[in-house]
């Protein structure tokens, strides 16, 4: 590890100032991402702020829903009881993902800036656009030497500069549920939907999120699921437990009175560069029954766009699987809804 | 633990920043080097090498501590971090002549070979079971102790020692015959 002078912050306001301009300098909140990623040489910050003494650490619900502070433990937001009760598919995505002794230490910030597990980024010894721009994209194995080990690599959203999953289960049932992110700035504050929270890689990999640099997350925002809303996260996994996704499907459904589907919202997880919303899934449920064949569709339609690489096209299959069976799930009567 | 090798100033001790921990109960003071990880700050500062460092990547538990009551992986974390707040290693679980039933379980149940994962097992399964809600299966436990490997696969013993542990809390007359 390089040193670092360690400071801690005292308020969201001090967090920002001890912050500045300075590019070396990162906040730390539970350090299950940074200190891995520094021991592995990977960050080399200057400065590390510590912010887990802003005050961002409770939860609070009034009609609008739930807010949460950026502070909140994976492990207290997953046990909370109304998203026990009324966000389901959160507290399912959270537990499904870690440990419980990561989860104690986790924040809610954090896991949204987790960034990527991909092998060539943690190894300084690769190649990787996301670590080093224009180094080349190492799960490509496109470079003499380098295999090119993709197989828990994204099929959605991809660029030739990087084809990294996003690893979060949380995050992907944020984009179902439809949370936003309350970010706070030197200039003001504002709040982002977590859809829109994540970039594409494109030409930029190594730029993840609209967070400025200069930018503090404060919280997010679960807003009220319609009424008689059912919710499911699954994930599928190498192991039954404490591993990352292969793939993973969270859905927010509404049934009408015959029984149709009147309100979908579906995220993917482990198959897309970004916690991935599927518009197109979406769209292929609220036009038809729902029965199996229904399902198979909209499934197929989330992954119309995808594109395989050398080991992982196993994951489009698995991916549509995942998402028909969290479907037929959530028809079965009673099933997912909340009280 | 005063063990003199152990807590030797760091040959960076010019950039070291006062850290107090305070673990089992008693306080320590001690300058460190801000990049010290609670692991080796408890190992190789404080002589409290019953918590083993496995992978220090936060991917085997055999570093587990109690903070605050909660279970957490201690290389994943500065001991700069951790001031202020009540850490328990697996010193501040019992002594050999008066074991805490949690490890007595381990050895009745065979819950370890070589023994390498067992303080973080054993870490873990205390706050499962004196600070978490209590498992209801096997399964539960199987998956709330998930952050803990154990390569030499003692597994089956160590969810015969917790469900006992659990069993004898809930009925401690049949646990005591059993
Ligand atoms: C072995 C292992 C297995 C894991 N398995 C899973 C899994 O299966 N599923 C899953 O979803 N996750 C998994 N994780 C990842 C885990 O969820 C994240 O490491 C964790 O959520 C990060 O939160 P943190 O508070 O520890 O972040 P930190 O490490 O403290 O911070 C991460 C990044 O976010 C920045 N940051 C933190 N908070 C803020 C804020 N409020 N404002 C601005 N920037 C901020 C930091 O500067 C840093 O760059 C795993 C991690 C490990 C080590
Ligand atoms: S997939 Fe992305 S993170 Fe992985 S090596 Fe390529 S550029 Fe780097
Ligand atoms: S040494 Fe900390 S989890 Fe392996
Ligand atoms: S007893 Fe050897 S690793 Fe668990």
């Amino acid at each position: 590890m390089n040193p670092f002078r360690y400071v801690k912050a005292t308020s969201p306001a001090d967090a920002l100032a001890r912050m500045g301009r300075n590019p070396g300098a990162r906040f730390v909140a539970g350090g299950t991402t940074l200190l891995d990623l520094m021991k592995l040489g990977v960050e080399t910050p200057d400065v590390l702020i510590d912010i887990n003494h802003l005050g961002l650490d409770g939860i609070t619900e009034d009609r609008h829903g739930l807010h949460i502070g950026a502070h909140v433990s994976n492990t207290d937001l997953a046990e909370h009881d109304s998203v026990k009760k009324k966000w389901p598919v959160m507290s399912q995505a959270i537990l499904a993902g870690a440990s419980t002794q990561l989860r104690n230490m986790a924040t809610v910030g954090g896991n949204l800036l987790q960034g990527n597990r991909c092998g060539y980024f943690r190894d300084v010894a690769m190649p990787c656009n996301r670590r080093d721009p224009g180094t080349g994209c190492g799960a490509l194995g496109e470079q003499p030497g380098v295999e090119g080990i993709n197989r828990y690599c994204a099929v959605l959203g991809t660029s030739p500069s990087c084809i990294a999953a996003h690893p979060s289960d949380m995050c992907v049932a944020l984009v179902a549920v439809d949370a936003k992110v309350k970010i706070s700035s030197p200039a003001f504050d504002r709040l982002e939907r977590a859809e829109d929270f994540f970039r594409l890689p494109g030409d930029t990999p190594q730029i993840q999120t609209r967070l400025g640099p200069d930018e503090l997350i404060t919280g997010i925002e679960l807003p009220e699921l319609p009424a008689g809303a059912r919710s499911m996260y699954l994930k599928v996994r190498d192991r039954t437990s404490y591993a990352y996704a292969l793939t993973s499907a969270a859905v927010v459904l509404t049934l009408d009175a015959k029984g149709r589907i009147d309100h979908a919202r579906v995220a993917l997880g482990g198959v897309g560069s970004v916690p991935w919303r599927s518009h197109e899934a979406e769209n292929a449920l609220l036009s038809s029954p729902p029965t199996e064949e229904a399902f198979r569709a909209a499934a197929e339609a989330a992954f119309a766009g995808a594109v395989p690489y050398q080991y992982n096209g196993f994951k489009i299959a698995l991916g549509q699987d995942t998402l028909v069976r969290v479907l037929n799930e959530l028809v079965r009567p009673g099933a997912g809804e909340r009280p | 633990m005063d063990n003199p090798e152990i807590g030797q100033p760091d040959e960076t001790a010019d950039v070291a920043v006062p850290v107090t921990l305070t673990v089992n109960g008693r306080r320590h003071d001690l300058m460190l080097d801000p990049r010290v990880t609670l692991l080796d700050a408890l190992r190789n500062y404080l002589g409290f090498t019953g918590t083993k460092k496995g992978c220090d990547q936060g991917q085997c538990g055999a570093c587990t501590v109690l903070v605050a009551d909660r279970r957490i992986d201690s290389c994943l974390t500065l001991a700069v971090m951790n001031q202020d707040v009540p850490i328990v290693t697996i010193e501040g679980l019992g002594a050999p002549e008066s074991l805490h039933p949690i490890q007595k379980a381990f050895i009745e149940h065979d819950g370890f070979q070589c023994g390498y994962c067992t303080s973080g097992q054993i870490m873990s399964a205390v706050a499962l079971l004196e600070h978490e809600k209590p498992p209801a299966s096997d399964t539960e436990i199987r998956e709330r102790m998930s952050g803990n490997l154990c390569r030499c696969g003692a597994y089956p013993g160590i969810v015969e020692a917790i469900r006992c542990v659990r069993d004898a809390a809930r009925n401690p007359v049949a646990g005591e015959a059993a």
